[in-house]
Order: C-alpha cells, then sequence, then structure tokens
C-alpha cells in the first residue's frame, strides 16, 4: 500500500496571543511556534500504520516555505520514506482550491493506493483541500475518517457524524480520506527517528517542476480571497440556571458540550 | 564560529520538548515529588525513544550523540520539570560511561544495552559516610583472597542505589600506598550480590522521584571479572568520569531555572495589581531580564564545556565554570521566580517552589560549587 500523506506547517494557537498583522488579512506570525496541523499529524501516523501493517510507502507532501521543512522532518522522523515540499512565492495567497491544484499536479506523477488528509487545518479551518484533490484526481473520498479497515481494493471507514453518529462507508481503492483527530495516539519522534530522517532528502519542486501556470496558483488562481481578518471584541454573557443539582449539572454539560470544549 | 545548534541538535530537542510536555504532568510532577518514588514508567518510556542514552555508543543499543546533544535533552527534561527530569536522566548514571571508557569488551556488551533501553537502572557508588569532596582515601576496601575480591564497607548519599540492577563502588585495593589515592580500584556487581545492601534515605529537599540510598558492602565477594579497568586507577577513572558528567549537572541546572524562568514570565504578565499586569513594573520586569540573562550566560558555558569535550578537548576548567555558574543561577533564577509569584510560589501547586528546591542539588552533587572552585584556581594558577 502505498500512501500519500498531505500536511500543513501551522502556528500553534491554542494557547498563544493571536494578532492581525499590518496587511490586516493575516496573522502575525513573530512570537508564534509552528508545528504539524493537528488533523495531519493523525493522518500520518495513520499513514505509517498502514505501511507497518501492510507493507509500501509513505510520502508527505506539503505545500510551503523552508520553514515547513520541520514539518516534514517531523514525518521523515516518525517513519515517512520520502518528503516533497511544492514551495513558490508564486504560491502565496493561495486557497484550498490552489493548493489543491498544486498538490493534484504533484501527485498525478506518483504511483499511490490512498491519499490521505488531515480533516481541517487548524489555522484557516477551510476543510476542503482534501476533497478538492480528490475531484482533481478523479478518486473517490471520504471525510471525517475516525476508522479504516482494508480488504483487498476497497476500504471501510467510519465517518463520524453530527452529534456523535457514525457512519460505514465502503469506497474503492485509490481513495482520498480526509482523518478527524482520534483515530489512534500518534507515536513521539524518537532520536534513531531523528537520525534516520536527517539522511533522508527532502525534495523541492517550484512552479517550473510542475505543469501549472502563475494564474493557476495564488491569488490569481484562487477562488476565495481574504478580505479582512480580524478578532472579534469579546462579549461576555452571563446565564443563570436552575433546577435540581442533576438538571443544572445536565444543563452545564450539555453547553460545555455544544460550545466544542468536551 | 557558529552559536546555532544545528538542524538536527534542534530536531532533538523539539522531539524532546514534545515528549516531555506530554509526559511529564504538573499533577504526576506533584505526585511524585511528594511520594519520593522513582518514575519508572516515564523512565522506559523515555528510554524507548532513546533520550536516556544518547552518549552511549550506537554498538551498544545507545544513539551515538554527544555530550552537546545529551545536554540539550537533560536541559529539556529539567525545564519541564526538575525532580521528574532529573530521575529519568539519571536513571543509567554513570556506569556505561565508566565501562565504554574501561572496561572490557564482554562487560560493556552485558551491562550497557540494557540500561542503554532502559531495561535495568544503574547506580555509582563513590561518597561515603566520611568521604564527600575528598575521596583521595575510601574507607571501603576491597581485600584480595584467592581468586576473590572481599569488599566491606558503606556508602552514602548514592543516587538509584535502592533501585538499581547493576553498581560500580570505587574501593580501597591498596590501603599503604602513598598517596592513598594511588590504591583506589572500580569494581562492577549487581544488585542480587550477597553483602550488598541498600537503604533508601527519605525526605530529601529536592528531586524527590531521583531515589537516594545508603549502601553497605558486607563480605562482598566478587572475581577478578569485576575489576573495571586497570587495578588501582579507580581514583583517576572516578576524576575523569566527573568532568564529563558534571557537564550534564550544569545541563540540569540550566533547565531548572529555563523553566522557573518561564513560569514566572507568564505569571508576570497576567498577575494584575494597582490595575495592570505586574511585567509592567520595573521592579519585576528587571528581574526577569537579569534571569534570561543569567540562564543564556550559564547555557552557553554549558554548552562550550560540552562542546570542548565532543572535540576530544576536554578541559576542567570549562566544566568546573559551567558547574559553578549554571548551580548557582538555578538557585538565584528559581528563588527570583518564587518571589514574582508572591505568596502563590510558596505553594506547590504553583510549581516554582518545587523548581527552587530541586535546584539546589546542583550545587551540591558530583563536586560541590566550592571543589569547582578550587579546581577553576588550580587550573588558573597553571595557566597563568
Amino acid at each position: 500500500m502505498d500512501v500519500i500523506v498531505c500536511v500543513k506547517h501551522v502556528p500553534e494557537t491554542a494557547e498563544a496571543e493571536i494578532k492581525i498583522d499590518s496587511t490586516g488579512k493575516a496573522v502575525e506570525k513573530i512570537g508564534l511556534v509552528f508545528d504539524i496541523n493537528e488533523s495531519d499529524d493523525y493522518a500520518l501516523e495513520e499513514a505509517i500504520r498502514i505501511k507497518e501493517k501492510l507493507g509500501g510507502t509513505v510520502t508527505a507532501l506539503t505545500v510551503g516555505s523552508g520553514d515547513a521543512d520541520s514539518t516534514l522532518r517531523k514525518c521523515l522522523a516518525r517513519g515517512a520514506d520520502q518528503a516533497i515540499r511544492l514551495t513558490d512565492v508564486k504560491f502565496n495567497g493561495s486557497d484550498s482550491y490552489a493548493t489543491a491544484k498544486i498538490l493534484h499536479s504533484a501527485i498525478k506523477g506518483l504511483s499511490f493506493d490512498l491519499i490521505l488528509t488531515g480533516a481541517l487545518a487548524s489555522d484557516d479551518g477551510y476543510t476542503m483541500v482534501g476533497p478538492i484533490l480528490a475531484e482533481l484526481l478523479g478518486i473517490p473520498h471520504a471525510t471525517m475518517v475516525k476508522n479504516i479497515e482494508f480488504s483487498d481494493d476497497v476500504v471501510k471507514v467510519n465517518r463520524e457524524l453530527e452529534g456523535g453518529v457514525e457512519e460505514i462507508v465502503e469506497v474503492k481503492l485509490p481513495v482520498a480520506l480526509s482523518v478527524q483527530t482520534g483515530i489512534n495516539e500518534p507515536r513521539y519522534v524518537s532520536i534513531l527517528g531523528i537520525k534516520k530522517a536527517m539522511r533522508k532528502e527532502i525534495k523541492v519542486l517550484g512552479l517550473v517542476d510542475i505543469d501549472l501556470s502563475e494564474n493557476d496558483v495564488g491569488e490569481a488562481g484562487s477562488w476565495i480571497v481574504i478580505e479582512k481578518m480580524f478578532v472579534p471584541p469579546v462579549e461576555k454573557q452571563t446565564e443563570f440556571i436552575k433546577g435540581t443539582p442533576e438538571e443544572v449539572a445536565a444543563k452545564i454539560a450539555e453547553i460545555i458540550k455544544s460550545r466544542g470544549l468536551m | 564560529m557558529h552559536f546555532e545548534l544545528d538542524e538536527e541538535q534542534k530536531e532533538i530537542k523539539r522531539a524532546v520538548k514534545e515528549f516531555c510536555e506530554k509526559e511529564f504532568t504538573p499533577e504526576l510532577a506533584l505526585e511524585f515529588d511528594e511520594k519520593e518514588e522513582f518514575p519508572t514508567e516515564l523512565y522506559k518510556k523515555a528510554a524507548k525513544l532513546g533520550f536516556t542514552s544518547m552518549r552511549i555508543h550506537e554498538d551498544y543499543d545507545g544513539q551515538g550523540y554527544g555530550l552537546l546533544e545529551d545536554c540539550i535533552v537533560v536541559e529539556e527534561m529539567c525545564r519541564v520539570d526538575p525532580g521528574l527530569g532529573a530521575a529519568v536522566s539519571l536513571g543509567n548514571l554513570m556506569v556505561p560511561d565508566i565501562l565504554l571508557k574501561h572496561g572490557t569488551e564482554e562487560q560493556k556488551k552485558k551491562y550497557i544495552p540494557p540500561l542503554a533501553k532502559g531495561d535495568a537502572i544503574s547506580a555509582a557508588a563513590f561518597s561515603e559516610p566520611e568521604h564527600g569532596s575528598d575521596i583521595t582515601r575510601m574507607d571501603t576496601t576491597a581485600a584480595k583472597s584467592g581468586n576473590e575480591w572481599i569488599i566491606n564497607g558503606s556508602k552514602e548519599f548514592i543516587t538509584n542505589a535502592p533501585l538499581a540492577d547493576v553498581f560500580i563502588v570505587l574501593c580501597q585495593t591498596d590501603p599503604n600506598v602513598t598517596p592513598s589515592h594511588r590504591g583506589q580500584s572500580i569494581f562492577i556487581m549487581e544488585k542480587v550480590t550477597p553483602g550488598l545492601e541498600a537503604t533508601k534515605l527519605k525526605g530529601k529537599m529536592g528531586i524527590r522521584p531521583c531515589i537516594t540510598g545508603s549502601l553497605s558492602l558486607s563480605d562482598v565477594k566478587v572475581n577478578e571479572n569485576n575489576v573495571v579497568g586497570e587495578l588501582n586507577k579507580g581514583f583517576y577513572y572516578t576524576l575523569a568520569l566527573f568532568d564529563e558528567t558534571r557537564i550534564t549537572v550544569a545541563a540540569q541546572a540550566v533547565g531548572m531555572a529555563q523553566g522557573a524562568f518561564e513560569r514566572a514570565f507568564q505569571y508576570a504578565k497576567t498577575r494584575k495589581q494597582f490595575g495592570s499586569p505586574i511585567i509592567k513594573f520595573q521592579g519585576i520586569s528587571f528581574k526577569l531580564a537579569d534571569m534570561a540573562v543569567k540562564i543564556e550566560a550559564a547555557r552557553m558555558l554549558t554548552h562550550k564545556a560540552a562542546w570542548l569535550f565532543d572535540q576530544g578537548r576536554l578541559d576542567p576548567m570549562a566544566t568546573s565554570m559551567a558547574k559553578v555558574f549554571a548551580g548557582r543561577v538555578a538557585m538565584e533564577v528559581t528563588d527570583e521566580a518564587i518571589q514574582i509569584y508572591g505568596g502563590y510560589g510558596y505553594l506547590a501547586d504553583y510549581h516554582v517552589e518545587r523548581f527552587h528546591r530541586c535546584a539546589k542539588i546542583t550545587e551540591i552533587y558530583e563536586g560541590t560549587s566550592e571543589m569547582q572552585k578550587l579546581t577553576i584556581i588550580n587550573q588558573l594558577l597553571k595557566r597563568m
């Protein structure tokens, strides 16, 4: 099973103070720590596990600047066989569609059975690169995947739906799957892994190396252009919950759950 | 001159940071500090990832890096938690170092791999109730009887003694030679050896997950194969060993200081008094600036000492400078961290008091600060 994992180098924003930069269209990156996107981390782990179980190769792919090498090196250290970084100043400003086109132009020449992406990029949160990439490649896809099982030329995947409901779908290979966090427990990087990773080369491809033109990438090749980015003002709301302790507890649990805190 | 870690070293730092931040949770740190128990599970996990065998050669299941890479790991572990960090990083202390340099191939193959993989714990017994800084004479004696050596004596403040599977012990093998340090030898022995008994010392000020014990040796019988290296060279081996390992103590101190600093810095940004975050007051912000300067200087000295060692240019003065300075910095910075936290800093749940308690050991073990100064002045007298 040859697996391609698409990963993104994103800032860790969970506990950081977010500021908007002078363009008003992007987050101020100074002071932020970057790492592999969380759900991509799970996709990577799933790819490595598939390789360990069924054999084959894992190729990690990203669109990003030189800084993204640390995310690719992490993929290599965890067990990916090769890594490719697609980079060009012309790629700047690419939306999900343009990013998927860039990935597509690199992937279509590779042999693969399975493409894994994270379900969601934690920075822009579009959830679209995986599905658009699958469309461009003309292969089926499934999103919000939280379990993958193989039998011959099909995969059975569990999809996580709203309200804790799951469905199992059967999809033909080759397939692109967007992986949800929690599908596995990503392993730590080992010292041996780092040593191996340092010996592997990260292949760097630019616009000239792929069959796209300037008009296909960056803002020119995008359907979505960011107009403005801002931190919404903080609102304070107070709600008094009444009832028996059981009712109050149930209500609190419901609120916490609905806000995605649990 | 190159003042930056290379890419590989940065990756090592990142990997150990990620591991420690997830595994050395504040809850575990408090729990193990309170119950004074060795974090066996964490030690095994860290060992499996290679974090505890940085300096051990790959032929013996280690990672084959230098002392500098080890310092990066140790600093990061102690930054996240000084107690768990010290305990985990000292789980296989000194036995691999001494065997790699002086052991027979048989001894290396037998003892090092289990220590590298975290399947075993080691202890190194030098100090005695009557001999700490001055080890020129050992009261623990090894006397030859036929093919056997019979060892009697007691050792004090031995890290890991109650848990260790394997020990190295410095003994007086020739009681009559002058000077006496020319009659000392190192023996290796296993936990199961009859006559070898360890007692746990409780109530340590800091690094409480790191278990310390007293060791008593009563008619312990070992044979010729248990001698490490040459007979009567033990004192010299010991001095050289400490020249190496005390650099990692400096790294512990830097990590402890860094961890306390980061906590105090975050606290000062959020804690408000007189209507503004306390970091806005120079009384606090200047403290933080001073702390940052001291830590950076300590780290530079530590990295330089480690780098010299890795270049094969071991410099006892550089080593001692790193240890004495980093130890002092750790004490001062962790003290100021408590001060910045005010009353909260005095409580265990706010963690910085533990950093302060743990930092003290770095001025004591593997050569007190006073002994480091002695080395520095002796070196200066030789050179100037």
